[in-house]
């Protein structure tokens, strides 16, 4: 069983973001692998290790997501891409579902893995995306996967309701909270880490242009969410408290 | 000069905060409170290969380096005082003294065991009447036939309560010059004639297990003897060398964690319409603190590097621990400051660090005898070279 692990490197959720001259600051934040994508990898260590074959794990973006990649060896994962997206321009979702289409156009597979979002951008389009692309079917939000010969059982999560689907391998299914419980890199890990393959791509391996990634979207604003107001708890009957609710609705919030 | 970490200490730094945070800190509070031991944390530290770091893979080890376990010891230390100590001493005095001079039988039958988390070490050297003067240990040991017969007694000793076996240092003889000989026994806990005690009501690091040992008739096979019988005395010297490296880290790691709490809640707590970091007061002891933190850290890992290049680090170990376990109490206690009576409360956690790091300054060698070594290593005193532990 060939299974690949999509994965990115993303702020750690504990972080406070900052916004300058419409930027992201980064610098002195952490970074970790994006929890929904190390649910990814841990249920790929799972199958390869109930099932047989093998784990590799691909992640779009810089060398600085060498560690992440690492880490995901460390826990078990067998090799590692990194295709390197620092030469398109503006890069967006499209830009890495091309480069991510380029790649396994190359390969062969069974399961593709990957997070139901991603806790920076949540686009949540990456998986559909290249399912789309490489003309398999796709299941997003699993809590819960089964293999078993050529098909895979999986069970959704569709707000807050259950859902379960069959579907015929090659599949792309990606994570969602509850589909297990990611392991800690043990030390022998991390020291085998160190000795598996990782492997870097650029634009030219793949045989992409520059100019077909380049993104479709176009940033006009950043901002943060405005800042949770001190709430008001209102006084006297219930009848007049209504009353004075929806006045305030009308004339302060201005939402009716 | 590089002050970069490698992927590997990185990824193992990470790593161990997360699982520190996660599975260790949550229960501080509570082990405080029961004195209870935090057995299971050992056995999934055991599991994650935390317990063998600096042992290389043919005992068990996972092959890590002496900056790796520092950086470990303070990420545990950070989360709970109490565990951080336990996993301190099972690493640096349980077991390395074995992998530095145990044979290979020895090896493979007591070090494996510790190093692959299946069970817990400890080092039994001080006595009632022998602290930092580890010279006057009164436990002897006597050959009888293939057996040495044990006898004595052994305060404080960390671990002692849940390890499988504990190194006992006793006096087998005196010198041309009459001083007393000392080796150290591998000495099972399941062995007749040996009884452990867990009584001590402690100030802090109530969560780690403190033992007193009584050895009457101990017998254990001559093979028990570990390392030089003649070096006994210069091998624990550099067991504690290594040992004041990881007691280093540990008091930076609870440093920091009273650090944090207090940054946190300087910037919460409101007094006089705003919040208190930002009176000059508050912010000039932040400043302080955060500083020597990083200074200590430095040193520590300074010691640790040397160590790892098998340079000489007596005297950088000694500035490590001596400076480190000082500046902990320091900034624990300003914590409290910080916090005003909120501090003095166990719900905010700072009065437990302080009581955790008062033990840095004690255990492994107490501050003044740090200071007596830098002194001895700056060439001090040299003709009465007195014996002292740490
Ligand atoms: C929680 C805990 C865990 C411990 N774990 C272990 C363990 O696992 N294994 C182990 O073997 N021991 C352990 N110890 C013992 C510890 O190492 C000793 O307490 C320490 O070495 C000091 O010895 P002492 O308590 O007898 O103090 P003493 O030696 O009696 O010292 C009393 C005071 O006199 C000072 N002093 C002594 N000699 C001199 C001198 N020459 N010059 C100047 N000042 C001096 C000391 O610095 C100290 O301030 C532990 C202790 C505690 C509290």
């Amino acid at each position: 069983m060939n299974i690949y692990v999509l994965l990115k490197r993303t702020f750690d959720t504990e972080e406070k973001i900052e916004i300058e001259n419409g930027e992201i600051i980064d610098d002195g934040a952490e970074f970790i692998i994006n929890p929904y994508d190390e649910y990814a990898v841990e249920e790929a260590i799972q199958i390869r290790d109930e099932h047989g074959g093998e784990v590799s794990v691909v992640t779009v973006g810089d060398e600085e997501a060498e560690k992440q990649l690492r880490t995901a060896l460390a826990m078990g994962a067998d090799q590692a891409y990194l295709i390197e997206d620092e030469d398109i321009e503006n890069g967006d979702e499209y830009s890495t579902q091309e480069l991510l289409k380029a790649f396994f156009a190359e390969k062969e597979y069974d399961l593709i893995l990957g997070g139901n979002v991603a806790v920076d951008g949540g686009s949540g389009q990456i998986g559909p995306r290249l399912a789309d692309q490489l003309d398999i079917v796709h299941v997003t939000s699993a809590v819960d996967i089964t293999l078993e010969g050529n098909e895979a059982k999986v069970e959704r999560d569709v707000e807050g309701d259950q859902e379960i689907i069959s579907v015929s391998l090659p599949a792309l299914i990606t994570a969602q909270q509850g589909l297990n419980e990611p392991r800690y890199p043990s030390l022998p890990g991390i020291m085998k880490a160190k000795k598996k393959p990782l492997e870097t791509l650029d634009l030219d391996d793949l045989d992409v242009d520059e100019e077909d990634a380049e993104g479709k979207t176009k940033t006009v604003e950043r901002f943060l969410p405005p800042e949770k107001q001190a709430g008001r708890i209102l006084e006297g009957e219930v009848e007049g408290q209504v009353q004075e609710l929806v006045r305030l609705l009308k004339t302060d919030a201005k939402v009716l | 000069m590089n002050f970069e970490l490698t992927q590997e200490q990185q990824l193992l730094k990470d790593m161990v905060r997360d699982f520190a945070q996660n599975e260790i800190a949550p229960k501080a509070r509570e082990i405080d409170e029961t004195g209870e031991f935090p057995i299971d944390t050992f056995k999934k530290m055991g599991e994650l290969g935390l317990l063998g770091i600096p042992f290389s893979e043919e005992y068990g080890g996972s092959g890590g380096d002496t900056v790796s376990y520092s950086l470990a010891v303070e990420e545990i230390g950070r989360a709970c005082g109490s565990t951080g100590l336990s996993y301190a001493a099972a690493v640096s005095l349980g077991a390395s003294p074995l992998y530095y001079f145990g044979t290979e039988e020895q090896k493979q039958k007591y070090l494996v065991p510790l190093a692959s988390g299946e069970a817990l070490g400890s080092f039994g050297l001080t006595e009632p009447n022998a602290g930092s003067d580890a010279g006057g240990t009164q436990t002897k040991a006597v050959l009888d036939g293939d057996e040495y017969v044990i006898n004595g007694e052994k305060c404080w000793i960390t671990n002692a309560g849940f390890a499988k076996t504990v190194i006992v240092t006793a006096v087998t003889g005196k010198d041309a010059r009459g001083k007393n000989i000392i080796s150290a026994f591998i000495v099972p806990t399941d062995t007749p004639g040996f009884t452990i005690n867990s009584n001590y009501d402690k100030m802090g690091v109530r969560g780690s297990n403190t033992s007193e040992l009584i050895l009457e008739d101990v017998r254990v096979p001559k093979e028990n003897l570990l390392g030089d019988p003649e070096k006994g005395f210069k091998q624990f010297l550099y067991t504690l060398d290594g040992g004041r490296i990881s007691i280093a880290s540990l008091a930076v790691g609870i440093a920091q964690s009273a650090f944090d709490a207090a940054l946190a809640y300087s910037k919460e707590r409101k007094q006089f319409s705003q919040p208190i970091s930002n009176f000059q007061a508050i912010q000039f002891k932040l400043a302080d603190m955060s500083m020597e933190i990083e200074l200590a850290r430095n040193m520590v890992l300074k010691a640790a590097w040397l160590k790892d290049q098998g340079k000489k680090f007596t005297k950088e170990g000694a500035y490590a621990k001596l400076f480190a376990s000082e500046m902990a109490t320091r900034v624990c206690n300003q914590a409290i400051q910080i916090h005003g009576g909120y501090g003095y409360m166990k719900e905010y956690g700072v009065e437990r660090m302080l009581r955790d790091a008062k033990l840095m300054e004690i255990g492994e060698g107490t501050s003044e005898i740090q200071r007596l070594v830098i002194a001895r290593e700056l060439g001090c005193g040299e003709k009465k070279k007195a014996k002292v532990n740490g």
